[in-house]
């Protein structure tokens, strides 16, 4: 198979323009979620339909470099509106990102409205994109006859990755410690606009072909879903990459088999994902912590009742409250509870039995004295 | 304009737009006064699954079971995104973008489905992505109505749990009030708002309609009562504005010009407001800060006296703007007006000379003690 009969191919254009968004959307988003601006992307993915409605009405251009430019534009634009709005006190962040995008947003549709009621660009491709269509589009590219959708979007895709390549330290510092990269001469705001400006331009490209709210979902779900699976930034963006590459394949294949939105599979398989990482992530995932929540609970189980037991160890009481029963009578335990904690104190060597009643042993003695009489532990300390 | 306002369609959008101003602006003040001013966006993203399911399982464009359908799966949104927040280490800002992209991905998967059935009624179904109050009719009105006064109904209810929890929640979980309970009830008549507004204007747009007149509100009042009322009014009069302007023209679709008249109302607000106002805090701080040149300049004319050993020193303009460096002829033209000053004769050729007269020097050492 030449490499011309691969770009002719519609569906590996489609699959290759769907996975291509997803990593040029996955090469920015972690910084985005980690700077707590994910929602600038929502706005900036909405408003910049007014930006490309200006710039069609200018130039007459729908695509291309000098559209990536006024989305770029729009982009800085509503994020300076939005911090402007914050900045003046008057209004908090949130709704201030709630107010601008909206009326932009709203600014675009009008003008498409009045101006552009019978060329291509409608308002619904520009929200849903059309990616089963954009083989349809083509330009020569060093005698290849390519997908405009795939040109831009590997351009764009390279510009992401040498940007988070090149700032990868400025990046780091500026996202977990702003202060810090003002100290070194950073610029971390400049960074931060940098991030912005290429999450506007991506927007844009992405549009043709997934649309405004689907590119939000390639922004911020697998980043999201990679947060919940590592802590290093490293890691993150790279199993955010994964995470896309694999949805955008088996949302393709998915939309194939049910005959429905090929953007909106993709997009929704992502979520996928993100549950995935939600239910079972290592250190962050639920399954993870109730098994780690449940293990404490355990122990201190074990731990409450070896200070039971020593509580009562030289008192009279010892042969009532130090028996198997008292666990219940006394501590409130009900009898599952009671025999595994019993069975567990002993199979780990805290406790054993005499008879009815119940002694601890040495190690069991040291691990109840350690919350009873913390000073042993520290005149221990002060002996060695 | 008697033609129009007789016309049977516009009537009906012009009410639909006002019932939901008003009711958005109500629940928007909650929604902006606990900063959860987006939950709006990520609700009104996340009915669009619950559109589609309620024509799938009905066949038909009724609003009733679509209403109720987006309402679940709106208030499910709200939900997954509380639930985020709580049990992950995701911050709000993600989990309400991952929400509303994921919910509405979902939603277009349905809404392709439906597109691919054999069932002409689907035809309309995209219209709530944008809105289209001109297919409201005086059935979904009604209906739309009913779930306004319930809404605001139940918010009367509970208004002053509500206000408590919004205010003080610690203080409020203190006096034993159900605070997680309020949050997720107020949740679900935002919600319901949405709901209301998704024929109206779409689910794009319903974030604003919600944000817009609580922010423009909260501009002008100081109490949380007139906060809403004053929200109420001002959406009532961009949808009222909406439905006017569209009605000019078949291109001008109804819910962004709502959302822009909104827009228009915050603008002005925020400008012209009395004590929030941007332009009444300009004016005040000029007001300040010229109050400030006026005692700078009295004090230096209070000490070029005493440097000369002559109270009555005439300085000249000149020198005092030198002292200042910059141009102190505005500040004791008004001094000279209020008496502080005079001017003093002067050889010719040279400046302006000025001298404090005596309740010029009285403030002027008055503020040497009082600093």
């Amino acid at each position: 198979m030449t490499l011309q009969a691969l770009f002719d191919d519609p569906g590996a254009m489609i699959l290759a323009t769907g996975i291509l968004v997803g990593a040029a959307a996955a090469l920015i988003g972690p910084f985005l979620i980690l700077r707590r601006a994910a929602m600038l992307t929502d706005a900036i993915s909405h408003s910049i339909v007014l930006g490309i409605v200006l710039v069609w009405l200018v130039s007459g251009a729908i695509k291309g470099p000098l559209q990536i430019l006024g989305a770029v534009l729009t982009g800085l634009v509503t994020v300076a509106l939005v911090e402007a709005l914050a900045r003046s006190g008057r209004v908090k962040d949130d709704a201030a990102i709630g107010l601008v995008f909206p009326a932009l947003f709203a600014g675009g549709v009008l003008l498409l409205n009045l101006y552009a009621g019978d060329i291509h660009l409608d308002i619904h491709s520009v929200l849903l994109g059309e990616i089963g269509f954009v083989w349809l589009d083509t330009v020569a590219v060093a005698g290849f006859t390519v997908p405009q959708a795939v040109v831009t979007m590997a351009v764009v895709t390279l510009v992401n990755g040498l940007f988070v390549l090149a700032l990868w330290k400025e990046l780091k510092i500026a996202t977990f410690d702003p202060a810090l990269a003002q100290a070194l001469g950073l610029a971390p705001r400049a960074v931060g606009w940098g991030l912005l400006a290429l999450t506007s331009g991506t927007a844009v490209a992405a549009f043709d072909a997934v649309g405004a709210v689907m590119f939000i979902a390639f922004v911020i779900v697998p980043p999201a879903a990679a947060y919940l699976l590592t802590d290093r930034l490293g890691t993150m963006v790279t199993l955010g990459l994964g995470i896309s590459v694999g949805a955008s394949l088996s949302g393709y294949a998915l939309a194939l088999a049910w005959d429905v939105s090929i953007g909106g599979m993709m997009a929704a398989m992502t979520g996928v994902a993100l549950v995935f990482a939600l239910l079972v992530g290592p250190r962050h995932g639920l399954v993870s912590t109730a098994l780690a929540r449940a293990a404490r609970a355990r122990e201190n189980a074990v731990r409450a009742l070896a200070i039971h037991l020593m509580t009562h160890e030289t008192s009279s009481e010892r042969r009532v409250e130090n028996v198997a029963e008292a666990m219940r009578t006394h501590l409130g335990w009900n009898a599952a509870r009671a025999a595994a904690t019993l069975a567990r104190a002993e199979a780990q060597g805290h406790v054993k039995r005499d008879g009815e009643v119940l002694g601890l042993t040495a190690s069991g003695r040291a691990m109840a004295a350690a919350v009873l009489e913390p000073w042993r532990r520290d005149l221990a300390l002060v002996e060695d | 304009m008697i033609a129009l306002l007789t016309d049977y369609t516009f009537q009906t959008v012009a009410m639909g737009a006002m019932v939901l101003g008003a009711v958005a602006g109500v629940l928007g003040v909650f929604a902006v006064l606990r900063q959860q001013s987006l939950v709006g966006d990520a609700i009104s993203h996340a009915a669009l699954p619950g559109i589609c399911l309620g024509f799938l399982a009905t066949g038909s464009r009724d609003l009733g079971p679509i209403a109720l359908g987006a309402l679940a799966t709106g208030g499910l949104g709200a939900l997954s995104v509380l639930g985020l927040v709580r049990a992950t280490r995701l911050k709000t800002d993600a989990a309400l973008g991952a929400v509303l992209s994921l919910y509405f991905a979902v939603g277009i998967v349905l809404l392709t489905y439906i597109q691919g059935q054999p069932n002409a009624a689907q035809a309309g179904l995209e219209g709530f992505l944008f809105g289209q109050a001109a297919a409201l009719s005086r059935a979904d009105l009604g209906l739309m109505a009913a779930l306004a006064a319930v809404a605001l109904g139940l918010l009367a209810l509970g208004w002053k749990e509500v206000k408590l929890a919004t205010f003080d929640p610690v203080f409020a979980r203190t006096q034993g009030l159900p605070v997680l309970a309020l949050e997720i009830g107020l949740t679900v008549l935002i919600a319901v708002a949405v709901v209301i507004g998704l024929q109206m204007v779409g689910v794009v747009l319903m974030a604003a309609m919600l944000i817009a007149p609580a922010v423009a509100a909260r501009a002008w009042a100081r109490r949380l009562e007139s906060m809403a009322l004053l929200a109420a009014l001002f959406g009532m009069t961009a949808g009222l504005a909406g439905a006017l302007v569209s009605a000019a023209g078949p291109q001008l679709a109804t819910g962004p010009l709502i959302v822009l008249a909104a827009t228009v109302i915050v603008a002005v607000s925020l400008a012209l407001a009395p004590e929030r106002g941007l332009v009444a805090a300009w004016l005040r701080r000029r007001a300040q800060r010229r109050r400030l040149d006026e005692r700078e300049v009295l004090a230096t004319l209070l000490r070029l006296g005493r440097d000369h050993a002559d109270p009555d020193y005439p300085a000249e303009q000149g020198m005092v703007d030198a002292y200042h460096r910059l141009g102190t002829a505005g500040a004791l033209a008004r001094l000279s007006d209020h008496g502080m000053v005079a001017r003093a004769a002067h050889r010719p050729g040279e400046g302006t000379h000025w001298v404090l007269t005596p309740r010029g020097r009285a403030t002027a050492e008055d503020d040497e003690v009082r600093p």
